[in-house]
């Protein structure tokens, strides 16, 4: 295990985990609410990562995994009243294993095919899910108070879900660290630089793509049932918000696609960018038409995003800008 | 029974014109540049809304209004291209999808700021024509007529004129066409703007059937994708086919089973003809 004798890997856990107990000890319910939405798109933009930066696939639809995962976890903790922690565990197994079996189709589309493919998923996953009688259908399903009473009231349960987000993104962030330095992980960027020479070279293709679909579907899985428990309900408009999975592409291209930190540093600016746009009474209105002017400024000028930018600039810091 | 099943495939077939002048759109521009532009729907959306808003403020009749609203289309396709596709157009897709998103958020942010998200309607009803048990509003044959007239345009066009010569052959092969001494990046503009002529053009013939808010270009920019895909995308002739295709399958499984399926089979059928046909029906180009 390389990974774990660099400084990156250990920097940005030390980060988060700081983070995270400052929250705890503030005992500040406004910081932890945003705590959570950060953490939450860290998780969903790391993840993505393993599929986005590493192997190259552009799944514009990634949110469908957040969706069909909270769903299922959702289901299983109001419907058939499980606890949260294995229906959250079965929530990230339904995401990863849908990805996997939908992997083997649409994994062997290439570039653009791919990405329409990815919206069509999703599209067609939220039609679905609008018609399904035993997840609600378009009224969806909604969690009964006392449910909250088992992890010691909707207090203690509000920040038992942060506790949650808090390890789940964690976990994501250093899943994601041992896997682009594996060998696992060179495959996949070998996929991303010429698909057709990595199979040349020994990479089994199918199998590593489909893999890095699961991973990456799993992580999401687990954030949705986490998120719903949270919010008490769930929606088929909620669930598989097309512009929310587009943001989360937005995060990593900002921080820098293909590098552990960028989806970090990406979703931290993009949330507090909006949060910033959505409260200031002068932009207010206007907070989704300058969101879009940075995007475009970021492509058009900052391809290589934040973290890339900073590696291309400062050679020497390549050893802790993973 | 039968009478309704007519009565909706009528309905679902004209309809079927309009979504495949849409989607002509998008393939025009995945063939020429291989963009997939995420800013189709806000474009539709300039075209419904200018044609209310000259109909409402100047009273112009929405068919009359609908010259006004290509030149519009036009301008505006012109403009994404110049500030926002043509920087990306040889990078990874992810950066031309990205930056037509960025454009797609930029338009409708403003028009949330300006108009707000209610619904408007052209109130400009011209009754309907009955033949027998067959009942069609004019609004619809109209909407059908405009856009097969537009689609004959568009191929005299490609056809037949220099220009749409050349848009074909960069289409065909851009550095050769280049070679031959045609101005690569001014005919993949004017794509662009051709595209996006084509999307306003649908987005103003809609607003006459349809209420529309200006989130409304949306779901028609996801039919653009299922009907290209259907048809072979970059492959406008295809693209009406697959329009038809999506018209009369939405006229015929609502007799079948809820309305609300409806998008379940669209769907479910893109990412099938994906996998199976990439392709599409007619094949690409």
């Amino acid at each position: 295990m390389r990974a774990l004798k660099q400084p990156g890997l250990w920097l940005y856990v030390a980060a988060l985990v700081v983070w995270g107990l400052v929250v705890w000890f503030l005992d500040d319910p406004t910081l932890r609410e945003t705590s959570f939405t950060l953490l939450m798109y860290v998780g969903l933009a790391s993840s993505l990562n393993i599929l986005l930066g590493y192997t190259g696939y552009v799944s514009f639809g990634h949110i469908v995994f957040f969706g069909l995962g909270g769903y299922m976890g959702f289901y299983l903790v109001s419907v058939q009243e499980w606890s949260l922690y294995p229906a959250a565990l079965v929530g990230g197994v339904f995401g990863a294993l849908v990805a996997a079996l939908l992997g083997l189709a649409v994994l062997r589309l290439r570039g653009a095919y791919f990405a329409l493919a990815t919206i069509g998923v999703n599209e067609a996953a939220r039609a679905f899910v609008n018609n399904f009688r035993p997840f609600g259908g378009a009224t969806g399903l909604s969690l009964d108070y006392s449910v909250y009473g088992l992890y010691g009231g909707s207090m203690k349960a509000l920040w038992l879900a942060f506790g949650l987000v808090w390890l789940i993104a964690i976990a994501t962030v250093v899943t994601s660290y041992l896997v682009k330095q594996s060998r696992f992980g060179l495959g996949l960027m070998a996929i991303r630089e010429d698909e057709d020479a990595a199979m040349v070279m020994g990479v089994k293709a199918p199998r590593a793509k489909t893999w890095a679909f699961a991973l990456s579907a799993f992580f999401p899985g687990i954030i949705g049932t986490i998120y719903f428990f949270k919010n008490g309900n769930v929606e088929p408009h909620d669930a598989f918000r097309l512009h929310m999975s587009i943001e989360t592409l937005v995060m990593i291209m900002l921080g820098g696609q293909g590098t552990v930190l960028g989806p970090i540093l990406g979703a931290l600016s993009y949330e507090r960018l909006r949060g910033y746009l959505l409260v200031s009474p002068l932009f207010k209105s206007l907070h989704l038409a300058l969101s879009g002017v940075a995007l475009l400024l970021i492509i058009l000028f900052v391809p290589a995003g934040v973290v890339g930018w900073l590696r291309q600039r400062f050679p020497k810091l390549r050893g802790i800008l993973e | 029974m039968v009478h309704q099943l007519i009565n909706s495939l009528t309905d679902g077939f004209l309809l079927g014109f309009v979504y495949g002048l849409a989607a002509m759109g998008l393939s025009l521009i995945w063939g020429v540049m291989s963009v997939i532009n995420l800013a189709h729907g806000p474009v539709i959306t300039v075209g419904m809304l200018a044609t209310y808003l000259l109909f409402v403020h100047v009273g112009l009749n929405p068919y009359l209004a609908i010259v006004v609203v290509a030149g519009i289309g036009l301008v505006l396709g012109l403009i994404i291209y110049i500030t926002a596709v043509h920087r990306v157009i040889s990078a990874p897709h992810l950066s031309s999808l990205l930056a037509t998103f960025a454009v797609n958020m930029i338009i409708l942010g403003i028009f949330n700021a300006v108009f707000g998200g209610d619904q408007n309607n052209i109130d400009f009803s011209l009754g309907s024509l009955s033949i027998g048990f067959l009942n069609v509003t004019y609004s619809r044959l109209l909407a059908a007529v405009g856009a097969v007239a537009v689609t004959v345009f568009l191929y005299l066009y490609l056809y037949f004129t220099r220009t749409g010569k050349s848009i074909r052959a960069v289409a065909n092969n851009r550095e050769a066409a280049e070679l031959m001494g045609i101005p690569s990046t001014r005919v993949l503009a004017l794509s662009f703007g051709l595209g996006s002529l084509l999307a306003a053009v649908a987005g103003s013939l809609i607003s006459t059937i349809f209420p529309f808010t200006i989130f409304s270009g949306g779901p028609y920019e996801l039919k653009s994708f299922v009907i290209c895909v259907l048809g072979g995308l970059g492959n406008p002739l295809g693209a009406l086919l697959g329009g038809l295709i999506l018209g009369l399958m939405e006229g015929l499984i609502p007799i079948w089973m809820p309305t609300s399926w409806v998008p379940v089979v669209e769907f479910g059928l893109f990412v099938f003809v994906l996998v199976v046909r990439p392709t599409g029906l007619l094949g690409a180009k």
